[in-house]
């Protein structure tokens, strides 16, 4: 509804001007670039101009430990990390944790939006709920179940595995971060998928009721495809989101019994290696798997991807 | 709404389900709490609920140079990323649902690519940056990062509020003579306002939650922020169990988000959902 609004407000203020002058517009044209100049500027300088320069750093021996014999290798390093075991290990574990925690939370999200859109009791009160894991700090809650699942501490561990610590063991310290990236990161997806609920009609649900449509049927058949949309945003953004993953495992795990994702073992380089050179190789390959996954995405889903101007979402 | 279903057996369904949804979502946090609020002796006696009381990590904690230095650092380094961000950000908000400019298109795109960016890539190249510039360890070397990532959830937010406003209002303050920036600071803030404090929020619980730039950007009590501070708790003395001071630390700085969400949850859904579908 606000799409169609913005559309018709932009193209009434546009028309007249278009038609009555170049000043003023010169001057719009100047306003809109010294009001946007100091977040473009921003933005492009804390994370542009890093990349750039971690790609540099990448084709370097660079070892803080030992300054002195800093020199351009090429290509080497990538050699080293992609020949490398551990660097597939973390690549492994981090694409298991991003597919099997997104899966779940677009089910369970879809789930806890339709309640938190649907219920006729008590809706401000679920909706308080579900905001907390969404706004707790991360560090926080990764310590809630490192002690819940803590032998005699905890009361996870002594209710589920009586017997031995799920953290020390790596499938059940896996299931644990995911578990513990479920719990966090749900409500997200399902206020994004929310608000693609929203612009379901009723209209349309309440005739394909009247048509004799199942629950499974108006569902499937009219809420998912309009939903669509939002339903791509919300796995685009949740998907590269987990991909980051890192303050779970630090706290749960860190890192222990080949646990460590790809963000955990490029800070664990850079910290306890002081490798700059294969730190940032790191930086840069892990920038361009997140950018072919994002690229994949807004390739499959066309104009539905976020981004795109108003015009293209429909 | 289609016709809503206010039968009893629908009432005890919905609530069950809001119910469900209450549990998964509290029990981590009580769980914190309880741990926060046992005593030595039981913290280990794995109870959900504590069997003696006390406030005794609490007040261990604030006692600590340690913690309270770490919420000085949070609220100050958060508090400032939080204003800078949502300043530009209503700025470029402004002009990208407003103003008809070239290039509105590719700041739209980049804060997108931003919202993406994995900001573990960035670690390595900050760290030596920042180390090669002074920055390293102060509160500016963990605001930068901060406000170059809230921006994109700033600017889109701002921009779906910024969309909704009656901007008619405007054009008639501009007939009447006022300029641009006049009509915007006048007539168009006050309106603004609501979503710029939505705003404001989510870039402020974006800021209190971050982890890996405030551990891997800090090195001493100068600038470390509470999450990371929590993480490198050892308790009064090297001997003593950390767990009970961790916990009531991490209650301490969930306490904000809890009063943000009891007071805020319709702006903050609001904001969340308005900015991912209109964007």
């Amino acid at each position: 509804m606000t799409a169609t609004q913005v559309r018709h407000t932009t193209h009434a203020a546009v028309k007249p001007k278009k038609a009555a002058l170049s000043e003023g517009k010169r001057a719009e044209r100047k306003l809109g670039w010294l009001l946007c100049a100091p977040a473009a500027i921003v933005m492009v300088a804390v994370t542009a101009y890093p990349i750039l320069y971690s790609f540099w750093l990448s084709l370097q021996r660079y070892d803080l430990k030992f300054p002195d014999e800093r020199e351009f290798i090429g290509l080497t390093n990538y050699v080293t990390v992609l020949s490398d075991g551990y660097w597939w290990t973390a690549f492994g574990v981090t694409m298991l944790i991003t597919v099997v925690s997104v899966a779940v939370e677009l089910v369970l999200g879809m789930g806890l939006a339709l309640i938190m859109h649907r219920t006729i009791i008590g809706r401000g009160l679920v909706r308080t709920s579900a905001l907390i894991p969404y706004g707790i700090v991360t560090v926080v809650a990764a310590f809630s179940w490192r002690y819940a699942w803590t032998p005699g501490t905890g009361y996870l561990a002594n209710a589920v595995a009586s017997d031995g610590a799920p953290l020390t063991e790596r499938a059940s310290s896996l299931a644990i971060i995911i578990l513990a990236e479920i719990w966090k990161t749900t409500p997200f997806m399902a206020l994004l998928l929310m608000a693609g609920l929203a612009l379901v009609p009723d209209d349309l649900l309440k005739a394909a009721s009247m048509d004799g449509a199942t629950w499974w049927q108006r569902f499937t058949k009219v809420m998912l495809p309009v939903m669509k949309p939002a339903i791509l945003v919300a796995l685009l953004f949740r998907t590269l989101d987990a991909l980051r993953v890192f303050d779970n495992i630090y706290v749960l795990t860190n890192g222990a019994n080949e646990t460590s994702s790809v963000s955990m073992i490029a800070y664990n380089n850079l910290m306890k290696g002081l490798n700059l050179g294969i730190g940032s190789t790191m930086s840069v390959l892990i920038f361009l798997t997140v950018a072919i996954i994002a690229f994949i995405f807004v390739k499959l889903f066309g104009t539905a991807a976020p981004g795109s101007s108003d015009d293209g979402r429909r | 709404m289609a016709a809503i279903d206010t039968r009893p057996a629908a009432k005890v369904k919905w609530g069950l389900l809001d119910l469900i949804v209450v549990v998964f979502a509290l029990v981590p946090v009580l769980w914190i709490m309880s741990l926060s609020f046992k005593t030595t002796a039981t913290l280990t006696d794995g109870n959900f609920i504590p069997r003696d009381w006390t406030f005794d990590n609490y007040k261990l904690i604030f006692q600590t140079d340690q913690f309270v230095r770490a919420l000085i650092n949070s609220i100050g380094i958060a508090l400032i990323s939080t204003v800078i961000a949502v300043v530009l950000g209503t700025m470029a908000a402004y002009a990208i649902s407003r103003l008809d400019f070239p290039g509105k298109t590719l700041l739209v795109g980049v804060s997108l690519l931003i919202a993406m960016f994995p900001q573990v890539s960035l670690v390595t190249p900050l760290f030596n940056i920042e180390r090669n510039t002074g920055l390293f360890d102060t509160w500016a070397g963990l605001i930068l990062p901060y406000i170059t990532f809230a921006l994109p959830l700033a600017i889109y937010t701002l921009s779906a509020f910024f969309k909704q406003i009656p901007w008619d209002l405007e054009k008639a303050a501009k007939m009447d003579g006022a300029t641009q920036g006049e009509a915007f600071r006048k007539v168009i803030a006050p309106l603004a306002a609501p979503g710029v404090f939505t705003t404001a929020i989510l870039v402020f619980i974006f800021c209190w939650n971050d982890f890996l730039f405030a551990i891997s950007l800090t090195s001493t009590e100068r600038s470390r922020t509470v999450p990371v501070a929590l993480s490198f708790f050892t308790g009064a003395s090297q001997f003593e169990d950390p767990t009970g001071a961790i916990s009531a630390a991490a209650v301490v700085i969930t306490i904000p988000i809890i009063l943000f969400v009891l007071f805020f949850q319709r702006r903050i859904v609001a904001g969340l959902t308005s900015g991912a579908v209109k964007g």
